[in-house]
């Protein structure tokens, strides 16, 4: 490492964040699926990909959600809490009744919906940068379902209810059963994909890039971003349905989904500070993580390594990114209030 | 160009190192070696070990339908000089320095706790219960100490140690300003208090989990251990046991994996160690998430395992539901009653075991039921032997929490 290439480089990481495309984290996860087959030939069999799937989709769904919020130049952190809080909310209220499940879920959308507005509200009209108004909202939502459950979970989930996380929809010749979660999680991947590139979302994406633009242009930021973090609280529900459906409800549910989410999307090239990146990126980031602990796994590693390597991916991913973006266009549009702005930017 | 590809390469390079490095702390924690040498790691104490294996045996003086007042093997301190006279000991102010409810089992010992308290009130034992929570952070518990004895009021302080090490000096301060302490559930480096109440420990828990497990597996069979998190003592101790245990069997270990007792995580991880091959066994250092170990193989479509959890109620419904080869073995919950007792009887000067060990016993098949029986209005994630049935708020109290 020379020392010359470092005061550059760090000056480079704060004026011009850019992605790369999606083909490199697409190869990133052929390249890790690669070496889990080699290790473990049984894994490459449908049912094991399957069950992959399904045990991924819930991040892919948080991935998605996290998208719409960075490519808009925010951070959502009460992700993780929104989860752990919708799980157990759905236990005590539905305690094991099947008549329970659909009032229960029309509530929780519901209620990740006011989370999510809540969070925009305080970002773009109170002037609260993402960062804290949404570390604030984590642990509000951390705090109250202690103290509303006293510190435990109570309650049971009803069959209907974990259907969609643990069940399967088709039984396929060959391939064995299709989870729901599979389905459900390339449906929510589709829908974002048709949303960006609808006008509203190129208007989103217009908006992570340049404000001040996006606003002369004729774009309702506050509007825009806030819509972003209700898409964020209610994809968020979507999982914790997945979640709370895979594996049932225990006290430590969606504890760090945050960082997951915010790891799979960077590793899929999308810039914090919003502007860059496409969301089928985000959902290749998202299954890229997921594979990559599968690798540890099958490699023995404790599990304990994840925080670590989940760090340096954050770390690694938005350096990667930076170096593309600087070798790209060295001037970088202005990031409007976005963290990274520099002075370099407004001369 | 070229320097920050080079740079980017040495990035990589130095993430992997640090990766690696990640990977070695905890193994080196772990006595891995030391259950082949049959010596140990830092983890395991031979002599405590063998202590507490033969204490599962002894009958435990003290009232048959009580456990929260047997002790085993009691050595007994005077505690005259600590006795209140007269007017003092009406209404004597009693404090609680706890750790935190930050989970189950902790929030059902809280509660079985408050309920003794008021017990204790009514008849005129205990005056003002004054607590803190620490919420499992040790400076906090430390200024909590410091708290009670600036203010002069407690009569007796309750200490439940967040940790071992660093609450050490903050038990000694309380003893020093002249009140009586009694510490419980985890311990700390000093004898200074009046008694320290726990149930025999961690390593009677694993050594009866993984005794069970090579008793009903075949010779050969595939063990799984799913772990909270390390460096917990009580929790090490458990995995220290069972390393020794499984050591001298014919099972084989598969390997151990942390979970932070989520329920997602597990059956995740269970999940593809049945991709990979046979799991027979599982054996778990405490039962959280151990109904979603079950999960994943039902939806494998695999035979259940023979497997090891907790007296967690929705693991025990589990195993009668699915007739499953199951122990669960217990840290027994009634502990939470008896330090409150416990300072009652100090300040009436009456004598009180040194080191109060509580009988530990695990719940088998045979008694399945009627723990089953005896807790079938509780909540799910509620500890059959919470030994609270007794007490005046019985059941209501531990349904709404």
């Amino acid at each position: 490492m020379t020392a010359t290439g470092v005061p550059g480089t760090l000056r480079r990481t704060g004026a011009a964040l850019a992605g790369g495309g999606s083909g490199t984290v697409y190869a990133l996860l052929a390249l890790v699926f690669a070496v889990v087959f080699a290790i473990n030939p049984s894994f490459a069999q449908p049912p094991s990909l399957l069950a992959f799937a399904q045990q991924a989709a819930p991040l892919v769904v948080l991935a998605v959600g996290q998208y719409l919020v960075i490519v808009a130049g925010e951070l959502d952190l009460s992700v993780g809490s929104l989860v752990g809080a919708q799980v157990v909310i759905a236990a005590r209220l539905i305690d094991g009744q099947e008549s329970a499940t659909l009032p229960v879920l029309l509530l929780m959308v519901a209620f990740g919906a006011a989370v999510g507005l809540v969070n925009g509200l305080v970002t773009t009209v109170l002037k609260v940068p993402s960062i804290i108004a949404t570390l604030g909202m984590m642990l509000v939502l951390y705090g109250a379902v202690r103290l509303w459950t006293g510190g435990a979970p109570t309650g049971a989930l009803s069959e209907a209810f974990r259907t969609a996380g643990r069940g399967d929809a088709v039984e396929l010749p060959l391939l064995g059963g299709v989870p729901w979660a599979l389905l459900i999680a390339a449906a929510a991947g589709a829908a974002a994909v048709a949303l960006m590139r609808a006008p509203q979302g190129r208007t989103l994406v217009a908006v992570g890039d340049n404000a001040t633009a996006a606003a002369f242009s004729g774009a309702r930021v506050w509007r825009v971003r806030t819509l972003a973090f209700v898409g964020s609280g209610v994809l968020a529900t979507l999982a914790a349905i997945l979640i709370g459906g895979f594996a049932g409800v225990t006290a430590q549910v969606g504890e760090g989904l945050e960082f997951s989410a915010i790891t799979a999307v960077v590793l899929g090239g999308v810039v914090l500070g919003g502007g860059r990146g496409t969301v089928v990126a985000a959902i290749g980031g998202a299954l890229a993580v997921e594979a990559l602990f599968t690798l540890f796994n099958q490699l023995y590693l404790p599990s304990t390594i994840q925080p670590a390597v989940q760090g340096l991916i954050i770390i690694a991913a938005v350096a990667y990114a930076s170096r593309e973006r600087s070798r790209r266009s060295p001037r970088a549009p202005a990031d409007a209030g976005g963290p990274e702005k520099s002075p370099r930017e407004e001369v | 160009m070229r320097r920050s590809r080079a740079l980017l390469a040495a990035g990589a390079a130095l993430s992997l190192v640090l990766t690696a490095c990640t990977t070695d702390a905890p193994t080196d924690g772990a006595p891995d070696e030391g259950a082949e040498t049959g010596t140990g790691g830092d983890w395991f104490d031979a002599e405590e070990y063998e202590a507490q294996l033969a204490q599962r045996d002894i009958e435990p003086e003290g009232p048959e339908d009580e456990p929260w007042l047997q002790a085993i093997d009691p050595e007994y301190a005077d505690t005259s000089e600590h006795a209140l006279e007269g007017a003092e000991r009406e209404d004597p102010t009693v404090c609680f320095s706890n750790a935190s409810v930050s989970n189950p089992w902790r929030v059902t010992g809280w509660i079985t706790m408050q309920q003794q308290v008021e017990v204790l009130q009514e008849s005129g034992d205990i005056g003002e219960f004054r607590v803190s929570d620490a919420a499992d952070d040790d400076n906090q518990q430390i200024s909590d100490i410091q708290a009670f004895v600036d203010s002069g009021d407690c009569d007796a302080i309750i200490i439940s140690p967040s940790t071992t090490a660093t609450l050490t000096p903050a038990v000694e301060t309380a003893c020093e300003s002249g009140a009586p302490v009694i510490v419980f559930d985890r311990g700390v480096n000093t004898d200074c208090m009046v008694s320290f109440i726990h149930p025999i420990g961690g390593y009677a828990y694993g050594a009866d989990a993984a005794e069970f497990l090579v008793e009903e597996l075949e010779p050969g069979s595939k063990v799984l251990a799913l772990r909270i998190l390390p460096g917990v003592d009580v929790l090490e101790h458990r995995w220290a046991a069972a390393q020794r245990v499984f050591g001298d069997s014919d099972v084989e270990v598969l390997g151990h994996e942390f979970t932070e007792g989520d329920g997602a995580t597990i059956k995740d991880l269970v999940t593809q160690h049945l991709q990979r091959g046979e799991v027979d066994g599982i054996w778990m250092d405490a039962g959280d998430g151990a109904v979603a170990a079950l999960e994943a193989f039902e939806d494998a479509g695999r035979p259940y395992p023979v497997i090891s959890g907790e007296d967690e109620l929705s693991f025990m419904r589990k195993w009668e539901e699915e007739d499953l080869t199951a122990l669960a073995p217990v840290y027994s919950n009634f502990q939470w009653r008896t330090p409150v007792l416990a300072a009652s009887m100090v300040l009436d000067g009456e004598e009180v075991p040194e080191e109060w060990v509580l009988p530990q016993e695990p719940v088998t098949e045979e008694d399945l039921d009627e723990y089953l029986e005896r807790n079938a209005e509780m909540p799910s994630l509620h500890y059959a032997k919470f030994g609270g049935e007794d007490l005046p708020g019985y059941p209501e109290a531990w349904q709404d929490r």
